[in-house]
Parts: structure tokens; C-alpha cells; sequence
């Protein structure tokens, strides 16, 4: 999958951050309802997952997804903690926008090739 | 929404609409705080949400809906004051047991956890149309 292809692992990197970032949302969605378990994406398990099966997404990313263990268990089961997910969810905006720019950068390097400039 | 997979921005925006219904309540509960009333069923009694999370198995995301609002807490408390026009025959008034420090401690909550739901929906919408813009 890295080696073919026009976006190498791009687009099945974008897919991950995608995925991750709704579920670091759904965590902070949640982060007031009792017994609610926090879960995240291992993104480089979801990669390797992805890249093992050639391409096809989605079972290599519920592999990859795990059940986050809290710091400090809160009495009403919830382990949603707002520091980790608002940390992890910036850094997994960060990371989707690298990604964008790895994509605009080598869709332009195509562009220019194809208009022979 | 329905049998529709859910979207990033329906997550947050359902989170945003429980917390809104919390913050009404608490608004409720702060405005009846200390209010009398002839019998202890009449009484203003405490009420609060009860959240529930939904899960979207096609999606892989969850958010969350008010599953019902209860009344919750003490019980009113019976104070004897026969001066009081809504007194009972026997000179007692039933006086609202609204917890005002939680009330406000819930209110903060309420307010932090929208503000996030909001933050998490701005960052979302930029995201989206980075990607909308790619290749140009």
C-alpha cells in the first residue's frame, strides 16, 4: 500500500485521524454521562492494521481501537478525563492537517508534472 | 437522524443540546431555591437530567441524549410559620430543599463541558473544509 499508489499511506493515514477524531469526540461528548467508557485509536495499530489487509479500512482500525485507562477512576464509571481527550484531540488535528499537507504538497508536484511546467 | 450513520457534527451537537437541558434545570432549581408551599406535595422538588449514551454501531461514535428529567434530593422541609399566608391549618409551610452550592457546581460543569462540545465542533468544521480545499 505505501509503496503503490498516487497518495502512498496518506490517505489511509487521513482515515485513521478522521476516525479518531470522531471518536476523542464522542469521549468529550460524553464526559458527563455515568459509566461511560473512553475510547481511542492506536494509530500506528490502525496503520500497520490497514496496510496488512492492502488498503481496506475499517477492520484494521476497530483492531487498533482500545479502552482508555484512566488516570483516576471517577466514582460514576466514567473514564472520560478532559485534559488526555483535549490533548489528544489537538494533537490528532495537528496530525490531520500534516497529513492535508502531505496530500496538497504531492497532488501539486503532480499537477506540475502533468502540465509539463 | 434515525437509522443515518451519525456525523461528527450530530455528536457534538447532541452533547451540546444535554447540556443545555442540564443548565435548564439548574436554572430551575436555583430559581425555586427557598420557594414555600402548602403541603409537602406542592413543594418545589429538585429535578436533573438523566444522561444516556448513544451508540452508533454503524459510525463507531457515540453521543449522548437526555434520557429523562427527575426529581431528585431532599426532601422539602416542614417549617412551622403560621404568619405565613401559605400556611396549612396546622401553621405549616413546606419549604423547597434546593441544594444552591451543587446547583452552581453543576451550572459550571454544564458550561465547561458546552464550551468543549464547541470547541470540539470548530475544530471539526475547519478540519472538514481543509479537506473540502485539498488539491487547490
Amino acid at each position: 500500500m505505501s509503496d503503490d499508489g498516487l497518495f502512498g499511506v496518506h490517505g489511509a493515514a487521513l482515515a485513521v485521524r478522521s476516525q479518531r477524531m470522531g471518536m476523542l469526540a464522542s469521549n468529550i461528548a460524553n464526559a458527563s454521562t455515568p459509566g461511560y467508557k473512553a475510547k481511542d485509536i492506536d494509530f500506528r495499530a490502525a496503520l500497520a492494521g490497514i496496510e496488512a489487509q492492502g488498503g481496506a479500512g475499517d477492520a484494521g482500525i476497530d483492531a487498533a481501537t482500545l479502552y482508555r485507562v484512566p488516570l483516576q477512576p471517577s466514582q460514576d464509571g466514567n473514564t472520560v478525563e478532559l485534559a488526555t481527550e483535549q490533548t489528544a484531540f489537538a494533537e490528532n488535528a495537528v496530525a490531520y492537517q500534516t497529513t492535508l499537507a502531505f496530500l496538497n504538497g504531492r497532488i501539486s508536484t503532480i499537477t506540475r508534472a502533468l502540465r509539463g511546467e | 437522524m434515525g437509522d443515518q450513520p451519525l456525523s461528527i457534527f450530530q455528536v457534538s451537537g447532541r452533547a451540546m443540546s444535554a447540556q443545555l437541558v442540564r443548565m435548564n434545570t439548574t436554572a430551575s432549581n436555583l430559581a425555586n431555591a427557598g420557594t414555600v408551599a402548602s403541603s409537602a406535595q406542592a413543594a418545589y422538588r429538585t429535578i436533573k437530567p438523566v444522561f444516556r449514551t448513544a451508540f452508533d454501531e454503524a459510525s463507531g461514535m457515540a453521543t449522548v441524549d437526555v434520557e429523562q428529567v427527575v426529581t431528585a434530593g431532599a426532601e422539602p422541609t416542614k417549617r412551622y410559620d403560621p404568619g405565613n399566608p401559605l400556611a396549612d391549618a396546622e401553621g405549616n409551610v413546606w419549604e423547597s430543599a434546593v441544594d444552591e452550592t451543587r446547583e452552581l457546581v453543576d451550572m459550571l460543569a454544564a458550561s465547561r463541558t458546552y464550551q468543549n462540545n464547541v470547541e470540539v465542533m470548530q475544530t471539526a468544521k475547519s478540519l472538514i473544509v481543509d479537506t473540502l480545499k485539498l488539491g487547490r
